[in-house]
């Protein structure tokens, strides 16, 4: 990479970086953020201009940083003739309009929101023009369209800001969302996301058949940001933001991306019928039409938003015409809107600014009060109408000779005619801005005493001017740029020799045409205007609402129709969708033959199988006494253990057993506070309904299993057998795949069952503060209860066999890494030996002996087992590598420590906290519901009996 | 054997199913708790069946062994589904506790009264 393509890389940071700047430093007033504003962006502007000469030279500065080669999604920038000019442009006029904002908008507005907003999308625009990579230039695409969103909506206490703010993302973002579907299809059909690649692809992207899909997505993207007719209905709206916005994103930037995207892509996508009737008539419709409502508008801003829809149509119109005559007058045109556009907004904002008002109804002979901006405004207004010595009359000759030739499905006569009307109706609002504002006589009912303004405010739009007029008068000045950008839209060496005069050629009489008809239509006005007035016609901002609304409503009835609160609908809708899914999937894939035997079926595992089946079908069934059906449970529970024992999984069958007994403790507890009967409210049909989708769910997994279990297919196993004793030290392949080769996913499972823990303690906390409380306090619990609720035998038994069981838990947790065990099963038995404590002592009396809260023990099995993992970078080696030694300490036998043991004790802890946190959250609930509770060992005490017993004789 | 734990991994589900689908949640627990073995014993099966080959490595020799690494995804995940039954009845204890009811759906009164408020 060469350092000039670094210095790429630079200028595309500088307006993300300079961003943080004036956010941060609100309070600072206008001075110092507008200074830290247009720093970054003049730094910028150097180093692309450093840059220039080898551009206008055709050379391709290119930078690139692969971010996802997976996507094809690299950080690559170029900069070639196109993004030159438009570089300089967004950098350039964002300087200008750095200023100008400086001295529009007033102090009590935040400005350093404003100047942080203003250099995002400006390095979002920047970012769009220099991109080398489709998928990066949809982020920063994307990005325009959100911080533009921002900058519309700036004013936030204006509705009409956070409307059209509202309106121009949802616009915008949706043809981005388009958009990014065209790019798809054409970094597939390229085989690159890389637009150097695509760029060079057109042919084959032109004969595919996914080019018209492609093309249309890709131009609904362009269309909606261009504000292209029937889309053009935003930008009007987003002229609710402060002028110095519309000055920007409305003239040079944002509506301008659309445009560049069709030129970037012209080389890719034109040449073809359906691009050039899609986008020439779109473009031609669109200014035509712009121009026509932008003679009938009052506000300012308003005519100047239809006028630039009109310009924007034009430049669209010329990229569809796919002639490179008709591309270097696009990239012509698009630097003399730019420098008259710029400056008439600003010129709105200054008329806006010191008289208080922008309908030109209430303008008029400003002449004479403000003679300095008159000069400006005309000068600029004069270019737009396209009148001769200003830049705007050279690129629309170079449009009307370029329409004039023009065949619109055989006709000759349609483009250059429909073409000289947009003509005319743009002279005529553009004499409409200087005649019906600035000339006639000198009012006296102006909102505010009008003057000219301070030089801060005149000096941007001043300085276009002048471009304006340099342009117009020497037009070889922008030779060497509109060369260099057109020759990149078309990729091919082209030399424009731009001069003002061309001959007496059609285009001159369609231009003396369209300044006379133009200034006759203006003399007519006012009828005109009453006529316009009049007439019915549709409102594009009620069209959207009304398309909005009635998209909401669509959602609600949906989503109220679907989500009505019954659960039990949605697990049916899901359950059976599910099925649905499955059984396309079967259809679809068909079967192979089955390639394993079957195993035999010995006595004992028949009678087993009986016994899950009755007991799954009388769980069903029976399931009203709930008592009963968790009796079945724990029976289908119990057989699903001894069937892992079978089918040589001990370590599975440890688990659920013990698994098992905890289940069950835990919904005997639940059961305690629960109704003990489930009323019989299913009504038969919905029984019928609800067992028809559960056979036909069933039917679907045992078949899918029974067809897996009857095939092989290749696994990784055998990579895990292989290396369990030499990679990770132990013989117990399944649980060193637990804590070594898949240690991050029970790393991340023991955090689960942490969390769930915490969450229940936390549940029950809630739930005692709550209402609950006081029903829990004043229930009617069954009175048929034990009188001996804390038997002796079972207290004595227990307490025996606490060390045992302590022991027993000690025994699989070391055994674990070499044979059936491991914190998992070992965390559950000591889990049921404490449990049997609180059962045959009592919650009080096993409380008051506990020593460490159960939440200690998750966040230090938590810990335990990440710090292991952490070691392992002490050592170099990632995140839970796992390292392993054997010890000889007489006498006991030789022995292996493992690192993974370790991490085994984070999990061992874990499961232990987790488990009896659960389990003592809903046994508090049980001690709050005021049962009587024994501080002593047991209820009935014979030793303190007798002693009472002698006292009293 | 196939035959056999395949119809019991059907069995198990369907009626999982079913009792997912009642009206109140003891049952919806319950068939929550039936789907779970339903699913581990059908996340185990994919394995293979395999009877005397556990996957402790021999210390004697070569030997054959099960495929190890859906005993140790099913492990955990039969821990996962204990806290996962554990919430879940915790909030429906809440649920019931709260509102005297221990219906899971909610009625078009109830509703209404959401609303209302």
């Amino acid at each position: 990479m060469s350092t000039s393509g670094n210095l790429l890389f630079l200028i595309a940071l500088l307006p993300f970086i300079g961003a943080l700047v004036p956010g941060l430093m609100i309070r600072a007033g206008r001075n110092a953020t507008a200074t830290f504003t247009a720093v970054p962006t003049a730094l910028a502007l150097i180093l692309l201009l450093t840059m220039a000469p080898a551009v206008l030279n055709g050379e391709t500065i290119q930078a690139e940083i692969e971010w996802l080669p997976q996507l094809g999604l690299s950080v690559s920038f170029f900069l070639d003739g196109l993004g030159l000019l438009f570089a300089c442009m967004i950098l350039g006029v964002g300087l200008l309009i750095t200023l100008y904002a400086r001295f529009y908008l007033s102090g009590e507005d935040p400005v350093g929101q404003f100047y942080t907003y203003l250099l995002l999308f400006q390095g979002a625009m920047l970012g769009i023009v220099i991109s080398d990579n489709i998928l990066l230039l949809l982020v920063f695409w994307e990005l325009t369209s959100l911080s533009s969103f921002l900058l519309i909506g700036y004013w936030k206490h204006l509705p009409e800001g956070r409307q059209g703010a509202r309106m121009a993302l949802a616009v915008t973002g949706a043809g981005g969302l388009a958009m990014i579907g065209g790019m798809l299809i054409l970094g597939n059909i390229a085989g690159s996301f890389n637009l150097t690649d695509i760029l060079q692809a057109g042919d084959a992207i032109r004969a595919s058949e996914w080019y018209l899909p492609a093309l249309i997505l890709i131009l609904l993207g362009a269309f909606t940001k261009s504000a292209q007719f029937p889309f053009h209905f935003w930008l009007p709206h987003a002229m609710a933001a402060p002028t110095p916005v519309s000055a920007y994103l409305h003239s040079a930037t944002m509506v301008k991306a659309g445009v560049f995207l069709m030129a970037r892509m012209w080389p890719v996508l034109s040449g073809t019928d359906a691009w050039f009737y899609i986008v020439a008539t779109t473009g031609l419709v669109t200014m035509v039409l712009g121009a026509l409502i932008a003679l009938f508008k009052d506000d300012l801003k308003a005519l100047l938003a239809f006028s630039t829809v009109s310009h924007l149509g034009l430049l669209t119109m010329l990229l569809g015409f796919g002639t490179e005559a008709a591309a270097i007058a696009a990239v012509f045109h698009i630097i003399n809107h730019l420098t008259f556009k710029a400056a008439l907004f600003m010129t709105a904002g200054i008329i806006d600014h010191e008289t208080h008002t922008r309908d030109i109804k209430r303008l008029g002979g400003l002449r004479h009060v403000m003679p300095l901006t008159f000069l400006i405004g005309t000068v600029a207004a004069l270019s737009m109408a396209g009148i001769p010595l200003f830049n705007g009359f050279l690129s629309k000759e170079m449009m009307l000779e370029e329409a004039s030739h023009t065949y619109w499905a055989g006709s000759a006569y349609a483009v250059p005619v429909l073409a000289t009307i947009g003509a005319l109706l743009s002279v005529a609002y553009s004499f409409r801005f200087i005649g019906h504002v600035f000339l006639g006589p000198v009012r006296d009912d102006y909102p505010a005493k009008p003057h000219d303004p301070p030089f801060g405010l005149w000096a941007a739009p001043a300085l276009l001017v002048i471009l304006v007029v340099l342009i117009g008068v020497m037009p070889f000045l922008a030779d060497g740029i509109v060369a260099a950008a057109a020759s990149a839209v078309t990729g091919a060496e082209l030399d424009p020799h731009l001069k003002i005069w061309h001959g007496v050629t059609p285009a001159l009489f369609m231009s003396i045409i369209a300044v006379v008809g133009g200034a006759a239509l203006l003399a007519l006005h006012a009828p005109l205007d009453r006529a316009w007035i009049k007439a019915r016609r549709p409102e594009a901002k009620a069209i959207f609402d009304g398309l909005v609304a009635s998209i909401v409503g669509l959602a609600q009835r949906f989503t109220a129709g679907s989500h009505n609160g019954a659960i039990s609908r949605y697990l049916a809708i899901f359950t059976v969708t599910s099925v649905v899914l499955g059984a396309i999937a079967f259809m679809g894939g068909g079967l192979s033959a089955p390639t394993r035997d079957m195993l035999p079926i010995p006595a004992v595992i028949a009678v087993g199988w009986i016994m899950l089946i009755v007991a799954t079908i009388s769980v069903v069934t029976m399931h009203h006494h709930r008592f009963r059906a968790l009796v079945l449970i724990g029976i289908i529970g119990l057989t699903i253990s001894a069937g892992f024992v079978y089918m040589s999984a001990p370590d599975l069958a440890l688990t659920q057993i013990s698994v098992e007994t905890v289940t069950i403790m835990l919904l005997l507890l639940a059961l305690h506070f629960l109704p003990k009967e489930t009323p019989r409210e299913s009504p038969m049909g919905l029984k019928i309904r609800d067992g028809l989708i559960a056979v036909a769910a069933g039917a679907g997994v045992g078949g899918l299993s029974f067809a897996f279990m009857q095939r092989d297919i290749p696994t990784i196993s055998d990579f895990h057998i292989a290396n369990s004793y030499e990679g990770g030290g132990g013989t117990n392949v399944v649980n060193v795949i637990l804590v070594d080769f898949r240690g991050y996913d029970t790393y991340g499972e023991i955090i689960v069952l942490g969390i769930a823990g915490l969450l229940i303690y936390a549940l029950m906390h809630a739930l005692l503060e709550g209402p609950a409380a006081r029903r829990l306090r004043n229930r009617d619990y069954a009175q048929d209860r034990s009188r001996d609720r804390h038997p002796l035998m079972m207290v004595v038994v227990t307490r025996v066999l606490m060390p045992i069981a302590l022991l027993v838990g000690i025994y699989i947790f070391l055994r674990g890494h070499n044979q059936p065990g491991g914190g998992f099963v070992a965390g559950l038995v000591v889990a049921i030996a404490l449990l049997m404590q609180y059962m045959a002592s009592g919650f009080a009396w096993t409380q008051d002996r506990q020593r460490i809260e159960y939440h200690t023990l998750i966040g230090f099995g938590v810990i335990i087992a990440g710090l292991t993992g952490v070691g392992a970078w002490v050592f170099g080696a990632p995140f839970l590598t796992s390292s392993y030694t054997y010890v000889n300490l007489p006498p006991i036998e030789e022995f292996e420590l493992a690192t993974a043991m370790l991490f085994d004790l984070g999990v061992f802890l874990t499961v232990l906290g987790a488990v009896m946190l659960m389990l003592y959250s809903l046994s508090r609930i049980a001690r709050y519901a005021g049962s009587t509770v024994n501080v002593t060992p047991m209820d009935y005490d014979p030793g303190s009996r007798v002693d009472d017993g002698s006292e009293s004789t | 054997m196939e035959f056999l734990v395949a119809s019991a991994v059907g069995t198990m589900t369907a009626g999982g199913v079913y009792l997912l689908l009642r009206l109140r949640t003891f049952p919806v627990i319950l068939g929550l708790a039936l789907l779970s073995y339903a699913v581990n014993v059908f996340l185990f099966s994919s394995g293979r069946l395999a009877i005397d080959m556990s996957p402790i490595l021999s210390k004697y020799g070569e030997a054959s062994y099960t495929d190890p690494l859906p005993q140790a995804l099913v492990l955990t995940a039969i821990v996962i589904s204990f806290g996962m039954t554990a919430v879940l009845v915790m909030i429906s204890l809440g649920a019931f506790l709260e509102a005297d009811s221990d219906k899971i759906d909610i009625d078009e009164t109830d509703a209404n009264e959401d609303v209302a408020k």
